[in-house]
């Protein structure tokens, strides 16, 4: 047998490479892929096209649509920032320290995933509710977190919270505890340790959780409406309007509404990925 | 006799594990000392706790007088290489080398052209110029490790300390390393600690050796004087290899099963002893007219030289005979052996 000349493989779009199976491995993710997402989400802007340019533009520019979608949003950001603080707080101290009962707060991070989100949200509304346990000594206060939107981000931070601490985790359980001794021996505060020896190279990992942690928030249906209270243009959240229009069969509204949010979201999750992108590449190779 | 970094009693406890016993060194300013043992000795124990980043359980260490409880790490001025270099990944070489004078008080910090120039000159000075920009993944081993010592002598340390300086490195670049380390040393004249496993490497670098053993100093000393006149039987086993020899000294003569292998006339050693005698001093004789014959059983290329592995009746382990320039014996000829020099120890 003779030896094909080069010319004779692969195509102008892929690199010879010694590893096998791209053409196996490619077809089988496009397949993948296309069952699982891309028709399904295909399915869903076709079906949001049938409702006439005038419906869809009535939908989107109404209030209460405009409402929901603002409280989603805005409320899955905020829960997701408050992730990132408090998950990269978690993972330093389950990484850092040793302490009684570490395993057992280790595993309880991951409850919110287990857990079915509407038993979440009944908890929460249970406790946070006006004649709850933590509500009720709010209220004399004249702090509402339950029926209000409050209450919305109480359910958004509760179900986000382990995608920071599980990916932050890992990158500081690699990190050498030397890093610190070293900026400590160069005359370095703990202040300046932890903002430029620290942070930066937890950084990229921080935002994959931030990013996850967002995505998650903004789908969250389940745990929301039990301690939303649902009042229109104000704890309303965009996935409850999608399920309401499902409920008197107007398919095309509730389609209009998810793409609303598929765009907005794709729009969000890019920015972020590509700001990821540059900030790994800002801080070089960690 | 000025000293530099005064050691009293130093002693730390981990747990149950006693991993420093009381240990006492003077360092003098300008000094190369290594920190020789074998693992779990304490000497990386020593080394944090010089650096101030362990707690002493007992003793004192003192900096030029000053107590080291009273000295903040900043203040403490230790440039410390960590055995894994323990570089910033996501900072460049450059600023891996200013991190130190950048981390200074806003009123000591030097103004940005100075802290350049400066990283530039340490940059030239460990032979890393042009490669400023370049992050410590692009970086080999042995540029790392220099990236390491550029960042330690930013900040102008009172101590230099390296653990372990060449242990991850292969055997070509800790040759290379050495040599230059030795070099950049007579030049800069850092009061130098360097912690080391490798007999030859504290040997060929260090003005002084400190041995230690299980949490104890065992000897500390120039390398000539610790491998010519070794203390203990650890220190003399340690530093190279022996051929150990159970004798009975009586009259001033060591004696193997009533034959009288080596004069100890200097030795105040009385009664049962260990005679141990490295390789290259014992030397090939006639086997009628010596006290100490046998066999050969091997003979093997050790490098530059030949050893012969001669097993002597009435011992367990064959010795082990350098063969310099003289014909090697053959396989299975009997051989006599006559001890040019040994060290004598009470049998423990």
């Amino acid at each position: 047998m003779s030896i094909a000349s080069p010319a004779n493989h692969g195509s102008a779009w892929r690199e010879r490479s010694i590893v096998p199976g791209f053409g196996i491995s490619f077809g089988i993710i496009v397949t993948a892929l296309s069952l699982i997402v891309l028709i399904p989400l295909a399915a869903l802007v076709l079906k949001a096209a049938s409702a006439g340019p005038a419906d869809i533009w009535a939908l989107a520019s109404s209030p209460r649509v405009l409402g929901a979608l603002r409280l989603s949003f805005g409320a899955a950001l905020l829960a997701a920032f408050v992730n990132l603080v408090f998950g990269v707080l978690i993972a330093w101290v389950l990484v850092r320290y040793e302490f009684p009962g570490k395993r057992f707060i280790d595993a309880a991070v991951d409850l919110p995933f287990a857990l079915p989100t509407a038993v979440a949200g009944i908890a929460l509304a249970a406790i946070y509710a006006p004649n709850g346990w933590i509500g009720s000594l709010l209220a004399p206060l004249g702090i509402k977190i339950g029926y209000t939107p409050a209450g919305v981000l109480m359910a958004l931070i509760f179900i986000g919270l382990p995608f920071v601490v599980r990916t932050v985790q890992p990158v500081l359980a690699e990190m050498e505890a030397e890093l610190e001794e070293a900026a400590a021996l160069l005359g370095a505060s703990r202040w300046r340790t932890v903002w430029s020896v620290i942070v930066p190279p937890v950084l990229p990992a921080a935002m994959t959780g931030f990013v996850l942690a967002f995505a998650r928030a903004v789908g969250e249906y389940g745990s929301v409406i039990f301690i939303a209270g649902n009042v229109p243009m104000v704890s309303e959240i965009a996935p409850l309007l999608i399920v309401i229009r499902l409920e008197q069969f107007d398919y095309a509204g509730a389609a209009v509404i998810g793409v609303l949010m598929l765009v907005l979201s794709f729009i969000i999750i890019l920015a972020l990925n590509l700001f990821q992108g540059a900030l790994r590449r800002r801080l070089g190779h960690v | 006799m000025s000293v530099l970094l005064q050691i009293d009693n130093a002693a730390r406890q981990f747990g149950s594990f006693a991993a420093l016993k009381g240990v006492s060194l003077a360092i003098e300013p300008g000094e190369l000392v290594a920190l020789l043992g074998p693992s779990g000795s304490g000497k990386t124990t020593l080394l944090r706790l010089i650096a101030g980043l362990d707690f002493l359980d007992g003793g004192r260490i003192a900096f030029d007088g000053v107590d080291g409880n009273a000295l903040s790490l900043r203040d403490r001025r230790i440039g410390m290489v960590f055995q894994s270099y323990a570089l910033f990944r996501h900072l460049t070489v450059r600023d891996n080398v200013a991190f130190g004078l950048r981390a200074r008080p806003r009123q000591e910090r030097p103004p940005s052209a100075e802290i350049d120039r400066r990283v530039r000159d340490l940059l030239a000075l460990v032979q890393l110029d042009g490669l400023e920009g370049r992050f410590p993944s692009e970086l080999s081993g042995g540029q790392r490790q220099r990236v390491a010592l550029a960042r330690a002598l930013a900040i102008e340390p009172r101590v230099l300390l390296l653990d372990e300086p060449f242990g991850a490195l292969d055997a070509k670049v800790r040759k290379d390393l050495r040599a230059w380390l030795r070099d950049l040393h007579s030049r800069t004249g850092h009061t130098t600690v360097f912690v080391t496993h490798d007999q030859d490497e504290a040997l060929e670098l260090a003005d002084r050796v400190a041995i230690l053993h299980q949490g104890r100093l065992e000897q500390v000393g120039t390398p000539d004087a610790i491998y010519d006149h070794p203390a203990t039987p650890f220190v003399c086993s340690f530093l190279g290899e022996t051929n150990r020899l159970p004798v009975e000294v009586q009259g001033g003569q060591a004696w193997l099963d009533d034959q009288p292998v080596y004069a100890a006339s200097t030795t105040n050693v009385i009664g049962p002893a260990d005679l141990y005698v490295r390789p290259q001093h014992l030397k090939l004789d006639r086997p009628d007219v010596s006290p100490l014959a046998g066999v050969v059983e091997f003979v093997r290329r050790h490098g530059a030289i030949r050893r012969a592995e001669v097993a002597i009746r009435g011992l367990s382990k064959r010795l082990d005979v350098d063969i310099g320039g003289e014909i090697a014996p053959s396989h299975g000829e009997r051989v006599g052996l006559r001890i040019q020099k040994a060290h004598l120890f009470a049998a423990a």
